[in-house]
């Protein structure tokens, strides 16, 4: 029989296999629209941004705009050098403090942690609220207790970097206990049954099962540390730095502060420095995301 | 096991007293802690040194029993089998015999477990080197995501085992009849192997650090009839040189590579929530599998139920 045929057949007879109705055949319809529609305001959106940032930011970009520092007086000539070294000490702090915190308190709640005892499960609950904490309420525990207060470091960089490390540590904790828990039990019980101590299963074992995954949400995190205004804001970053900091007591600047002075300036020239360094700030996190993908893609263990 | 580190393997264990070989099946009540458990086998009993001497142990989750009373000697070089329908608390005995159940934080094992002259639940044995003696291979093979010769050395290395580790590799993988298979291959990763192949791994890996007992929690369930073949043909081999304790839901297997088996069963308490394993009948395995003592056993090997 032909295709023809049958499909004649098939008119002609009640099929065993009846369409579907009209109705689930529009429900379906409609379901995908909104789907795509959903889909397309978040890439219009994005798209809108992009191409406004561009247009103004892509004439700026030299490597003049990132060497030199900004200028108060002369848009053309004012650049981000400031700002980006500020940035990426922030990151190398960030990273020094957040990950041995980070991988210490998950390897604790994962292997070590009695989730019976009631200050375990505080613990945890504190750490998921922290996570959702605004970050503007991370800027003023940083102004009260790393400015002033107790540790009273001043409005300095390492000041700055405690406050992110702060304010995404919570972050990095989460995703380590993630990657920590995808490590089977049966790693952890063949390898103490070989007589591995708890401590060599988890330095042996475990951290290397899942070092993967920690190393991304560390990643995921700095970008989220780095694109941080509000925090540094209200701790008192310096606005338009003439020099880099020379060490972590001096003062500093970073992108998202440098990118925020400028987009309230009058001066029209000033917003289109601002939106290159916006460029500049977004090449940055989609390299950061990028080396996060392929380390994922690339050492995630398959179990 | 506890101090002195100088003494793995002492062979005086014949000194025991063997009092129980000869009084009937059931350990009269009041005798708890004197050694007085029937052994299998009046005859051979006598002869062959046991390895462990497991007396009246109740393992408790939370407040849950999971087995009850349960007594056994286990024989130094015989394969020791423990059947019984799922549930009955075989797993967590098996599990006592190296302080696995310490893993599980609400596991709590009470009676004694005596290995060498040493009760493994004293208060001065550390049970990283009770499992250094005695080692384990799980129902699912469990392989390091590493290389085959890492796999193998990750043992010898974490118990500080000196010597050429080429050669403690190559000696582990001949005893578990992998060598011709994997020599070519020693520094792929395991995770490529057969399900079978990474068992045997598992067992290589095991025999590394030289322990003198193999646990044995249902290693073949995951596996193919000929994977099977493979690893009971190595347990024939390895019971030579070592002990096994094996878990298994397959009565044929025990029936074919045991000496001893034990059957487990599994009772309800009043308020039908909880199930408490204990054991029914030990005994030299013919005996169970042609003639057994108790009706359970006979109703479980004739496969009434279970």
């Amino acid at each position: 029989m032909t295709g023809a045929q049958i499909a004649a057949a098939a008119r002609t007879r009640t099929s065993v296999l009846p369409r579907p109705s009209t109705g689930s055949r529009v429900a379906d319809i409609v379901f995908r629209a909104l789907m795509y529609f959903a889909i397309a305001i978040g890439f219009i959106g994005l798209g809108a941004i992009l191409y406004d940032v561009a247009r103004d930011g892509i004439p700026r970009l030299s490597w003049d705009f990132l060497t030199n520092f900004p200028s108060r007086i002369i848009p053309e000539r004012s650049g981000i050098q400031s700002a980006l070294i500020g940035t990426l000490y922030l990151m190398a702090i960030v990273a020094v403090m957040v990950v041995p915190l980070g991988v210490a308190t998950a390897v604790y709640l994962e292997e070590y942690a009695d989730r019976r005892k009631w200050f375990n499960r505080l613990i945890e609950v504190n750490i998921q609220n922290l996570a959702a904490v605004p970050s503007v309420v991370y800027g003023i525990l940083g102004l009260a207790f790393i400015v002033r207060g107790p540790l009273s470091m001043g409005r300095v960089l390492l000041a700055g970097g405690i406050t992110l490390s702060l304010l995404v540590l919570p972050v990095v904790i989460i995703v380590a206990r993630e990657a920590i828990r995808a490590v089977p039990p049966s790693i952890r019980e063949g390898s103490m049954a070989l007589g591995a101590t708890q401590w060599q299963t988890i330095w042996k074992q475990v951290l290397p099962g899942s070092i993967a995954g920690i190393a991304t949400g560390v990643i995921l995190a700095l970008s989220r540390a780095i694109g941080e205004t509000a925090p540094l804001l209200i701790i008192g970053a310096a606005v338009s730095p003439r020099f880099n900091p020379s060490g972590l007591f001096d003062s500093f600047t970073a992108l998202p502060i440098q990118i925020f002075s400028w987009t309230t300036d009058a001066d029209r020239d000033f917003v289109a420095a601002a939106a290159g360094a916006i460029l500049v700030l977004m090449v940055l996190l989609v390299l950061m995301n990028s080396v996060a993908i392929f380390l994922r893609n690339r050492y995630e263990q398959k179990w | 096991m506890s101090r002195s580190g100088d003494d793995p393997v002492p062979d005086k264990l014949t000194s025991r007293p063997d009092t129980g070989s000869s009084d009937g099946k059931a350990a009269p009540p009041g005798r708890r802690f004197e050694s007085a458990h029937p052994a299998p086998d009046g005859a051979t009993a006598t002869l062959a040194e046991p390895i462990f001497d497991v007396g009246e142990v109740n393992v408790f989750y939370g407040e849950h029993r999971a087995i009850r009373d349960v007594s056994m000697r286990i024989q130094r070089n015989e394969i020791t089998a423990l059947i019984g329908p799922s549930g009955c608390g075989k797993s967590t005995f098996i599990r006592c015999l190296n302080r696995m159940n310490d893993l599980i934080p609400a596991a709590r094992v009470e009676g004694r477990v005596v290995y060498h002259d040493e009760d493994l639940y004293g208060p001065r044995i550390d049970p990283v080197q009770v499992r250094k003696r005695i080692g384990m291979v799980f129902q699912k093979p469990n392989p390091f995501p590493k290389s085959i010769y890492d796999n193998i050395a990750f043992g010898p290395r974490v118990v500080g085992m000196k010597g050429d580790m080429d050669e403690i590799v190559e000696s582990a993988l001949r005893r578990a009849a992998l060598w011709d298979e994997t020599k070519d291959r020693l520094k792929t990763n395991a995770f490529g192997m057969s399900g079978g192949q990474q068992q045997r791994l598992c067992i290589a890996r095991a025999l590394a650090t030289e322990p003198d007992v193999l646990l044995m929690d249902e290693p073949c369930s995951a596996l193919d009839p000929i994977s099977t073949g493979r690893i009971e043909d190595l347990m024939m081999e390895l019971k030579e040189n070592y002990s096994i304790v094996i878990v298994t839901h397959n009565m044929q297997q025990a029936a074919r590579v045991s000496d001893k088996t034990a059957f487990f069963t599994v009772e309800l308490d009043s308020s039908a929530k909880h199930r408490t394993g204990h054991v029914v009948e030990y005994d030299v395995t013919d005996k169970i599998f042609t003639n057994p003592e108790d009706k359970r056993t006979e109703d479980y090997v004739t496969g009434k139920f279970g």
